[in-house]
């Protein structure tokens, strides 16, 4: 269990990635803000706390695996590789221009600590299969962690996986859903109905845990317990609020892909005391 | 030569000895494992098999994560759909990032047969050709093919190997070494070249003997790495010959013709006739019939080639 030192600790990472983002959205005038300060939370503990890896070698064979596959929310990523420190924070203004590593969705040929590209949706959870199934076919410890938006899963892909991660009994795996309930053209219910994803996960035999996205303790209690059952995935809801941290930005459809004006970067950081 | 063999068939066995010498091979297949002959790896390499079931996009995006991990996979389904319905997956997962996934393809062409067109892949060297960084192999027999697969599992980066379903005459004798990238010329000849590929390797040296009869003499390359294809010798086809015709199993237009064109017109052009399926869907039939029905017989190679040969300049 985290201590209070380590809670304060992740959480104040978490409110610096939440300076990146916001900063370095401002400086590439486009990209994804609010589904990428939904799921800090989420990285915060992956990157700081849980995940075994070291940012002098990122390709460390028996390191635990991240697997974006909400790939447009790449800032969440870069922020927390920069911020654990894979590469120069500095490099973060460069989002999204020509000739940059950070490309407008993750490269894993160009960004140190990516594990796989990702950006095109659906597709993120089959990767964490066979990431897994190599783990297990090699008798390797390392784990596998897959992050899901909710609008992703309308990809029926996501589905064949899903049933792929249930059949292997795939326990090296843990999934998390990012449940901000928005996507681009509205809500998610008015775009696709997705009443209590948890009830579909279990349907097709996943282990469902829903906690608050925001709250690590939540996250990390939910995380060990899953790693203590076997034979079975688990899927984390992570019941999060698109754009959080930015009051402006919070449950607004439209910050899903539009970036702050200087005016407004500002607002936020002084929101986030980072000003 | 010897007994007929398809050439997934070849791939079978070449899978076995890959998964006796090499522990890094894993081998998918999407319920297809009788038809694509990936079984046999399966009894044998039980704990290196992985079964998809009929989810093939699932599969190719399982078979990058694997290799991120250092497997090498072998995603094994029919051609139209490892080309066709997985193609972001291939796309953007596998080629994107360059993963070392083998993606192997059997009943490509319409010799597949009696399924019909919804089943004979006629665009799939077209849409993995175009992926940046894509190798694409096409062998011409059992041999080649096995040879080929055994190539490829040494090869870094991704790479699409097209099997059929029919057994084929050996055009190769067993001591062959085919190369990825490298032509081979099987026959010499000055009035023309006929490039080949796959199953109309064999109708391009009947086409020739054909040809020779009426004393015509035509050379024969054999073109089974479609990407990267070879330049140099095909430019030296076009110097030294001055007329060229194409031959394969596939749509007229993105396959072994078009690529072949790319070269010759950027290079040294001269007339270019090209034999293959030309923009229609196939349909239910035998595949003899259907060779027949699609212009593919090695009597249309030879209309092909004196229609070249009329076209060349004086």
């Amino acid at each position: 269990m985290l201590t209070s030192a380590q809670l304060a600790e992740l959480n104040e990472h978490a409110r610096q990635m939440r300076g990146h983002i916001i900063r370095m959205l401002a400086a590439s005038k486009s990209g994804h803000p609010g589904g990428s300060l939904s799921a800090v939370e989420l990285l915060s503990y992956l990157y700081f706390y849980k995940m075994k890896i070291d940012p002098q070698n990122p390709t460390l064979p028996d390191r635990d695996r991240f697997v974006l596959s909400k790939g447009h929310a790449a800032p969440v990523l870069y922020s927390a590789l920069a911020e654990r420190g894979f590469f120069d924070k500095e490099l973060l203004q460069t989002l999204r221009q020509f000739g940059s590593i950070l490309q407008g969705h993750p490269d894993m040929k160009r960004i140190p600590g990516v594990d796989i590209s990702s950006g095109s949706l659906g597709q993120g959870l089959s990767v964490g299969n066979g990431m897994a199934l190599a783990a297990k076919l090699d008798r390797k410890p390392y784990h596998v962690y897959v992050l899901l938006g909710d609008g992703e899963i309308e990809e029926g892909q996501v589905w064949e996986a899903l049933m792929t991660s249930v059949h292997y009994k795939l326990d090296n795996l843990t999934a998390f859903l990012d449940y901000n309930h928005l996507q681009i053209d509205g809500t998610i219910e008015d775009v696709k109905s997705l009443t209590d994803p948890g009830k579909r996960f279990t349907a097709f035999g996943w282990r469902v845990v829903s906690v608050d996205g925001h709250n690590i303790a939540e996250i990390d209690r939910a995380v060990e317990e899953s790693e203590s059952v076997k034979g079975q995935p688990t899927m984390i809801v992570l019941n999060t609020c698109k754009g959080k941290g930015c009051s402006f930005m919070e449950n607004q459809v439209g910050w899903h892909g539009a970036a702050p004006k200087p005016e407004e970067a500002e607002k936020a950081l002084q929101e986030l005391g980072l000003a | 030569m010897g007994d007929r063999i398809a050439t997934r068939d070849a791939y079978g066995n070449a899978l076995v000895k890959l998964g006796e010498t090499n522990p890094s091979i894993v081998v998918l297949d999407a319920d297809l494992s009788k038809s694509t002959k990936t079984a046999g790896f399966a009894k044998k390499f039980p704990e290196r098999f992985i079964q998809m079931g009929i989810a093939e996009a699932d599969m190719m995006a399982t078979a990058a994560g694997l290799a991120t991990c250092g497997k090498i996979p072998f995603a094994s389904t029919f051609a139209i759909f490892a080309t066709g319905r997985a193609y972001d997956q291939v796309r953007n997962t596998v080629g994107y990032p360059h993963l070392n996934v083998k993606i192997a393809a059997t009943h490509a062409g319409i010799t597949v047969g009696e399924d019909g067109g919804s089943h004979q892949s006629i665009e799939d060297i077209a849409l993995m050709r175009v992926i940046p960084g894509m190798t694409v192999l096409n062998p011409a027999d059992a041999v080649e093919a096995e040879k080929l697969i055994l190539a490829a599992a040494e090869y870094q980066g991704p790479v699409y190997i097209r099997l059929g379903r029919e057994p084929l005459s050996k055009v190769f004798t067993d001591d062959y070494q085919p190369e990825i990238g490298k032509a081979v010329r099987l026959r010499d000849g000055k009035a023309a070249t006929i490039i080949a590929t796959g199953i109309m390797v064999e109708k391009a040296l009947q086409a020739a003997d054909i040809l020779g009869q009426k004393g015509t003499t035509v050379r024969v390359v054999n073109i089974h790495t479609i990407k990267p294809i070879d330049a140099a010798e095909i430019i030296k086809a076009a110097w030294e010959t001055r007329a060229i015709v194409t031959a394969e199993e596939h749509s007229i237009i993105g396959g072994l013709g078009s690529a072949v064109s790319e070269v010759v017109v950027q290079n040294h052009p001269v007339p270019i006739e090209y034999v293959g399926v030309k923009d229609r869907f196939g349909q239910s039939g035998i595949p003899a019939k259907l060779l027949e029905e699609y212009e593919l017989s090695p009597e249309h190679i030879v209309a092909a080639v004196e229609k070249a040969i009329g076209r060349k300049n004086p």
